[in-house]
């Protein structure tokens, strides 16, 4: 009883596999690896950032599935096999900005840029589950779980409308890769 | 921080999860969204020596309805159930409540059974459970037994789940056309933890006069606080409400504790203000009042 009661609590480590922007990723991790961590230790992409690991501040934020989710609040192990797109897995190949961020420029959206990354994955969910999106006290709510201490919040208002008409113009889906010119879209 | 290190195991079946929770006992933890327990366990409130990881239960994860109640699985997501067009038509309350759970990322995590296992005194979701008088089904390798809503909870961040036990449904009662719900509660921050909060349940009459009234306090206790309201309250028009005696009553049950964000006074203050809002919400949301105005 003992010994098996031992291996049911040793920390194995697990070969954890998820499709990253397109790719297919993998590394061996304990079962404690935040999936905030396994994006920017073990995979290294450090587009995702790490503030507060308890769920308040939001910058960690990430698409899984689609729907956007805290990475910090969620373990590797938990999301084996699944689809994950980080901030890097919006602009396009030759560098084009992803209408998202090219909106969170154009309004000054940013100032240190730290919280960025999250609230333009938020934006990126949110847009692609709304993309009527017009009204701002929906939006600031939509946007509220992020939390940025440079703005003031009224360029990110700004920029989150402007992402949602052009994305509206163009058809395209704010979760995918960004092709300039809009072409072969959906 | 990062949390202690742990043991993980994701069954593929309810049974098997049964099995490892027994054999784990006090060991053992479930990991449903972790919207809860990854922040504690992320500042080492929480170090549980082994998860037992559910969402790969799909058997969990169905919302029912039906004629008498909505039953929700221990998968289901919060923005699953809150957008769920049949359990809103069938409870109300259940759609009125969770637009006020957490942020929507928190909610494409979270789940709805995992967030009333918790128990948190703060949460919205333990208060629609104890008003509504719904239940919670728990299995173990024992067997299966039903808890009513009431007894659920029973102190702060503590459920009547006992190590071995899985929390496998929730159930809550199907409202009729005579009975009228409501939500309110103020935060900081919309979505996050409230100040207080309050969920009111009115039925009217025939007459659609005032029957029967209770409220279920958040924020202010150590646990969800059902405060019967049908005596200052019964036999008013459901046009004309005077709210004073119940919330005079109400305040009189509550002795909430004052932190960095807000006084006792200021809670017990607030939570009658809400209780006042929410009660007319409620007697304007039953439908025979809808049809009559």
């Amino acid at each position: 009883m003992t010994s098996e009661l031992t291996s049911l609590t040793a920390p194995q480590r697990h070969q954890v596999t998820v499709t990253v922007n397109g790719l297919p990723r993998s590394a061996e991790v304990a079962p404690r690896r935040l999936l905030s961590d396994f994006l920017r230790h073990d995979l290294r992409l450090t587009g995702t950032h790490v503030g507060c690991e308890h769920g308040v501040c939001g910058a960690c934020t990430i698409l899984l599935d689609g729907k956007p989710i805290r990475s910090c609040l969620t373990f590797a192990v938990a999301v084996d096999g699944r689809d994950i797109t980080t901030v890097e897995g919006l602009a396009a190949e030759d560098g084009t900005l992803h209408p998202v961020q090219q909106a969170f420029q154009d309004h000054h959206g940013l100032q240190c840029g730290f919280c960025t990354p999250g609230f333009v994955m938020s934006a990126c969910g949110y847009l692609a589950e709304h993309p009527d999106a017009q009204d701002d006290d929906e939006i600031r709510e939509e946007m509220a779980g992020n939390l940025c201490r440079c703005t003031g919040y009224a360029g990110i208002l700004g920029a989150v409308k402007q992402a949602a008409e052009v994305l509206r113009e163009t058809g395209a889906d704010p979760r995918d890769r960004h092709r300039p010119g809009g072409a072969t879209l959906g | 921080m990062k949390p202690s290190p742990f043991a993980y195991h994701a069954p593929e079946d309810v049974d098997a999860a049964l099995a490892l929770l027994a054999e784990l006992g006090d060991d053992g933890k479930v990991l449903a969204g972790g919207q809860s327990l990854v922040p504690m366990m992320n500042m080492r409130l929480a170090a549980p020596p082994a998860l037992v990881d559910i969402t790969r239960l799909t058997d969990l994860d169905h919302v029912t309805v039906d004629d008498d109640q909505v039953t929700v699985g221990a998968t289901v997501t919060h923005e699953r159930l809150r957008t769920h067009p049949d359990a809103s038509r069938a409870c109300p309350l259940l759609r009125q409540a969770l637009d006020w759970v957490a942020h929507p990322v928190i909610r494409n995590r979270g789940t709805s059974v995992g967030s009333i296992v918790h128990a948190d005194p703060a949460a919205e979701l333990p208060a629609v459970l104890a008003l509504l008088d719904g239940s919670v089904e728990l299995r173990s390798t024992q067997g299966t037994r039903t808890v009513a809503g009431g007894d659920f909870v029973v102190g702060p961040l503590e459920s009547d789940v006992q190590p071995g036990e899985l929390a496998t449904s929730v159930s809550f009662p199907a409202l009729t056309a005579s009975t009228g719900t409501a939500f309110h509660e103020l935060a900081r921050r919309h979505g996050d933890y409230a100040l207080a909060g309050v969920g009111v349940r009115v039925d009217l009459d025939d007459d659609r006069r005032v029957a029967a009234v209770r409220a279920a306090f958040i924020g202010v206790a150590d646990r969800p606080l059902v405060v019967e309201l049908t005596d200052a309250l019964s036999g008013q028009a459901h046009d004309a409400l005077d709210t004073g005696d119940a919330v005079g009553h109400a305040r009189d049950q509550l002795d909430p504790n004052g932190d960095i964000h807000a006084s006792g006074s200021y809670r017990r203050h607030l939570a009658g203000i809400l209780l006042d809002r929410a009660v007319c919400d409620a007697v304007a949301a039953t439908t025979s009042t809808q049809e009559a105005a």
